[in-house]
Parts: C-alpha cells; structure tokens; sequence
C-alpha cells in the first residue's frame, strides 16, 4: 500500500528548505484549501451526473444522452448555465442572514468533507477525536439551513426549513450512536486509526451482527441527514415548492443544491471509512495471495469504489420508497431506530467485553 | 409490545420487496427510444394512434359505407363525410355511396371513437406519428381514393 506521507513529507521539507516553517505551513493550508475545493466540485459533478443516470436506470430510462458520449458534459453545462444566473435578492428578506446561509452550509459541508481519509497520508484534518469533529462540522449545516428558511420571509422556505431542523437534529442521534458502535468496538475516535485497525478485516465482518445493525440504520439516518431519499420532505417538491431554498437562485441556489449532494458522498463515505474500511483492501486472513493481489490495487481506488457503491445503495433506496410524512420520520425515528439503536450499543459493548467479535 | 416486534418486521419485510422490484428495474434494457438516431429502425407499439386511415384493397376498392357513424362519433368534428345516392344496377336498389372523406388531422385528438363506431372496420389508426406540414390546409386529407 503506497503512504501519501511520504509524498506530503517531501514537499514539505523542500518548502522548508527554502522558506521559514511557517510560510511553508501557510503555503501548504492554501495548497490543501484549493484541492479541497476542487475535489468538493469535482466529487459534486460526479455525483449529480451519476444522480441522473442511477435515478435514470431505476425508472427505466436511459437519463442525458445528447451533450457529449452520454451525456457527460450536460452537468458541466448545468453548472455554467447556474453561475450565470441572477442571484435575485428578496425585497423583505433578511439581507444578510439570506446572504450568509448558503456558505454556513457549503462551510460545514466542506469541513466534514475534510475529514475523510481518501488513502493512507491522504488526511487532512486527522486528530484523536476526528469521529467527534465530523460529527459537530456536519452539524453546522443544519444552521444554515434554518437561517435560509427564515430569512428569505416565504412561508414555505420556513416550514421547509422547521422540518428539516426537527429531522436532522433527531436523525443525528442515530447517526451518532451507529458509528458510537463502532468506536466501542475500535476504541479510537480517530478516522486513520479507525482505518488502520481494519487491515485484518473490515468492521462490518469483524463486530458482525451488531456491526450490521449499526449499518443498516447509519444507512437510514444518513440519509435522513442529508435530506434525501424518502426522508427528503424539507424540500418536497410537490408541496413545500422546494422547501428551504424556494427563494434562492443563481450560484446561492447551486451551493445548496451542491452542498446536498456533496453531504450524500460524505456520508457514504464515512460509511465506507468506519464498516467497510475506508481505503483498506479487502484482506481475507490466511490467503496470501489473494491478500497481495488486493493491496496491489490503489487506496483511493478503493476509497472510492466502496464510497460510491454505498452512494448507489442510498440512490437505490432514494428511487424506491415514496416520502414519508413528518409524524412518520418522527415516529422512525424515535420509536424505532433509537432504541434499537440503543440495544446495538449495548449488544456491541457485550459483543467486546466477552471477545465475541472476530 | 408484540404489535411493535411484529410491525417491525413486515415493515422491514415489505421494504425490501419493494427494493427487490427497483433492483429488477436497474437491470431490465431501457424502454428510452432516441428517435432522431433510430428514425430507420423505430418500431411503434401496435395499438399506437397516430393518424386516420381508409385501407384499400388492390382494386382500390374501400369498405367505407358511408353511413356517417364516425363523423356522428366524433367529437371534434373532425370527420366529413359526403356522400351521394346511387341506383344499384343489379337490385335497382339505392344504395348510399361515399364520394369524399374528410379528415381534419388538426382537430383530431385521436380518442380511436370513429374506429370503435364503424360497422365495417373501414377506417383505421396508422403508427405513423410525423405529422408537421408548413401549412395548416396539408392537414385536412381525403382518405378515400376518387
């Protein structure tokens, strides 16, 4: 397995042997900012080309065909025709609040989105609590979300706005005690430790029932999360316009709009990271062979096929299941996946107390 | 209690069936047709309606009656009909006898009445589906051969 720390180690003592410590750390935070931001795009126009071919699939249909070899540059040519839009400014909106929401939510969006570990040296923010900053960073979006419904004054972008604010908070809890789950049996908080303990096996064989049941409902509250699938009520479209963001436009409207998809990678992703190993090759104890075959294949490659695969799930589960309704995701929530949540944990606790896991 | 487990488990149940339809779909070849591409090879479904039809036999002989049913079925009006009296020579009968069919594409909406309502099956719908012309008069065709 190839470690990016060595790559990253290099550039930064030939930036050091040529400039002071600490022009060379800025350097390099200005360096990480600008990939950052350009994989965020990158990832987000991936993900909404693949948004359309999956959903596309799902209801039989071939999605864009006709802008470039199947049509490939049409989510290109979306984002040029959204940057060039008018960014309309609500009359008896709250100026500045209405302006600020869309970057508290491509901020926080960005944040968690640093926290992934892509391939080993391929961290950006890594520190013994990462697990617990995740889950805080993606919190703030949740901020920006409420802001955007009540300062753009509608109605709709209001209660768009409240459900959305009584879903995601009840939904983090479950999301929290799935990957709690997992730390219980890791004992780190750390997303490269986490990854690295799984080079024998990844979580969701090595805690098996238990692992499993933190998966299926991380799936569930994911997706609540990121407001999609059949939990995408904030924004349902056929009653709500289009929910929180219904007065934005222009490039405000595309932050949105792109901070929903890149939260859906996120979470996939954090998914692979913490059940299904993050950038770990898939190793089976005892076959040597196959063992080498599979570390010959790249991290990132890996990171990337499993975070997208469970970003195919999600869509799978998206196109399937029609909307539920408030009291319905409420009920989900806390009559359901809390408490099985809560008997997981606990399962879990017996699962690495008594050794029982693999 | 038991209610909950129970509720718990056909929901999950009921769940995945739904999944497992979804899962067949992403699998099944698309139904999308690229028309412009596939001009040459694009098969229609057979019950399609597109345009109004008189079939003709070899001799060009049509079993249009003339009755008027079609045009009295049509709820557009987009059917004339003009017909004339003619004197069997075999019976010395008068017979009704179809002189031009008028159809006025244009008004049509293709609600398949006019084929429903006639006795003899002289009339039907045709797959064929272009049907822009530059002028609104092109639209108004006489199915019957004179």
């Amino acid at each position: 397995m190839f470690d990016f720390g060595i790559l990253t180690n290099w550039i930064h003592t030939q930036l050091t042997s040529v400039m002071s410590e600490g022009l060379a750390i800025f350097l390099e935070c200005v360096i990480i900012g600008v990939l950052l931001l350009l994989l965020y795009v990158i990832i987000a126009i991936i993900m909404i080309y693949m948004e359309r071919k999956v959903c596309a699939a799902f209801q039989c249909r071939l999605g864009p065909t006709r802008v470039g070899p199947w049509g490939s540059v049409q989510v290109i040519c979306d984002v040029f025709k959204m940057l060039t839009k008018e960014i309309i400014t609500i009359r008896h909106s709250d100026k500045f609040l209405y302006n600020l929401a869309p970057y508290i939510v491509i901020l926080a969006s960005v944040m968690a989105f640093a926290c992934i570990p892509i391939s080993r040296g391929l961290e950006i923010l890594d520190f013994n609590v990462g697990v617990l900053f995740f889950m805080a960073a993606s919190s703030i979006g949740i901020v920006g979300i409420l802001l955007a419904g009540w300062s753009s004054n509608s109605k709709y972008s209001l209660i768009g706005a409240m459900r959305s604010g009584a879903q995601m908070i009840s939904y983090e809890l479950s999301v929290g005690l799935s990957i709690l789950t997992i730390v219980v049996l890791t004992d780190t908080m750390q997303f490269s430790e986490i990854v690295m303990r799984q080079a024998d096996g990844w979580f969701i064989f090595k805690g098996h029932i238990p692992a499993v049941i933190a998966f299926v409902i991380y799936l569930i509250a994911g997706n609540a999360e990121v407001n999609r699938g059949p939990f995408d009520l904030p924004e349902a479209e056929s009653e709500l316009t289009a929910g929180y963001h219904t007065e934005y436009s222009g490039m405000h409207f595309g932050l949105f709009y792109v901070a929903e998809f890149v939260n859906l990678f996120i979470i996939s992703s954090i998914a692979a990271t913490i059940f299904l190993g993050g950038w770990m090759p898939l190793h089976i104890p005892g076959l040597d062979g196959f063992n080498a075959v599979m570390d010959a294949i790249p991290g990132f490659i890996w990171f990337f096929a499993k975070a997208f695969f469970i970003v195919w799930l999600l869509m799978w589960i998206k196109w399937t299941f029609p909307r539920l309704r408030i009291d319905q995701i409420l009920t989900l929530e806390w009559k359901y996946l809390v408490p099985i949540g809560l008997l997981n944990l606990l399962l879990m606790v017996i699962v690495v107390v008594f050794k029982l896991h693999f | 209690m038991i209610n909950y487990i129970k509720g718990l488990f056909k929901g999950l149940w009921s769940l995945l069936v739904g999944l497992k339809v979804t899962f067949r779909e992403f699998f099944t070849r698309k139904i999308t047709e690229q028309y412009p591409e596939n001009r040459s090879t694009l098969k229609m479904n057979e019950r399609f309606c597109g345009e109004l039809t008189m079939p003709h036999d070899e001799n060009g002989n049509n079993r249009c009656i003339a009755c008027g049913l079609c045009q009295m079925a049509c709820p557009n009006g987009s059917i004339r009909i003009t017909s004339e009296m003619v004197t069997d020579p075999d019976t010395g009968k008068q017979k009704k006898h179809l002189v031009k069919y008028e159809y006025d594409l244009g008004s049509c909406m293709f609600c398949h009445l006019c084929v429903n309502a006639c006795p003899h099956h002289a009339i039907e719908f045709s797959t064929g589906f272009e049907h822009a012309v530059f002028t609104r008069s092109k639209l108004i065709k006489t199915l019957n051969k004179q």
